[in-house]
């Protein structure tokens, strides 16, 4: 249940808001670039391989 | 065994392996009970009102944001002094870790200090070193990207860290160096054990900061092992072209 946050529910609000929606962008490109990062090198040590 | 032997990449992933399920695990669960305990579980403050309720994520927010930027000041002089490559990834995985810290803190505190100090900003000491501390994080993150070359990147990154540390220190201290400004003191001072902050509101903060820095320290570790495996797969890619 929502707590009563007063004249200053729009302040709270959206100070929780803009801050978990920072943190959400922040670890899902973080995982992003983790999975890229994989598959890049997966491709270049294929590449090498063929280059013996 | 030593702790210079996770200089080296594959031990530094084995061990980075092992201790992420844990570490992601656990800062999840301690952000998620610390805010939703914050949030629903505490009252409104005397004076603050509703907005105490900010403090669950502006202090642990620029807590790490500061913290950060001394742990890229550890593996930077780690660096420059024993030239380890892990060390400067880390450095460089951290940075955009704390700019995040550090905009979640500077965005928290102008919505915070609107209603409580009637302005969104001040050219407080503490406000301004921390806005400063932010352009420094900009800055290193655009050298590292500016130089082609990592090693000579690593070395220019870790003297502007060097720098830079001023400032981390100086948003830590600003309040009792010149004793001046709207922002008050630290509410939670783990030198002295004093605080200010009653207990109902200090436990669930407790519980956000541990939580805000087991995410921190998952983040880097994780973003860690993505810089090492770009800069294998480069050299591969280096080799394999001059060997074509």
């Amino acid at each position: 249940m929502m707590p009563d946050l007063g004249k200053y529910a729009v302040e709270v609000l959206s100070a929780y808001a803009v801050s978990l929606l920072l943190l959400a962008v922040l670890v899902l490109w973080t995982l992003r670039r983790g999975r890229t990062a994989r598959a890049t090198l997966d491709a270049a040590e294929k590449e090498a391989g063929r280059h013996g | 065994m030593s702790i210079w032997s996770y200089a080296n990449p594959v031990k530094f992933l084995t061990l980075s392996a092992r201790v992420q399920p844990v570490l992601w695990v656990l800062s999840m669960a301690c952000v998620a009970t610390g805010l939703i305990w914050g949030f629903f579980g505490t009252p409104q403050d005397y004076r603050q009102g509703a907005t105490v309720k900010i403090i669950y994520l502006h202090v642990p927010a620029a807590l790490m944001a500061i913290n950060a930027w001394f742990m890229m000041l550890v593996a930077s002089l780690i660096w420059l002094i024993r030239r380890h490559h892990v060390s400067a990834l880390a450095a460089k995985a951290a940075a955009p870790v704390g700019v995040v810290m550090t905009v979640i803190a500077l965005l928290t505190g102008a919505i915070w200090g609107q209603p409580m100090w009637g302005t969104w900003w001040a050219w407080d000491p503490r406000l301004t070193s921390f806005l400063i501390l932010f352009l420094f994080y900009l800055g290193y993150i655009a050298l590292w990207e500016a130089i082609e070359d990592p090693d000579t990147a690593a070395d220019l990154t870790s003297v502007l860290c060097l720098v830079g540390s001023v400032f981390a220190v100086l948003s830590r201290y600003a309040v009792q160096f010149w004793n001046q400004g709207l922002h008050q003191g630290t509410s939670v001072p783990v030198a002295t054990g004093g605080r200010s902050v009653d207990d109902v509101f200090f436990y669930p903060l407790v519980i956000c900061m541990i939580g805000f820095g087991l995410l921190f320290v998952a983040l880097v570790f994780y973003r860690t092992g993505t810089e090492i495996r770009l800069r294998r797969a480069a050299a591969l890619r280096a080799r394999a072209g001059r060997a074509a």
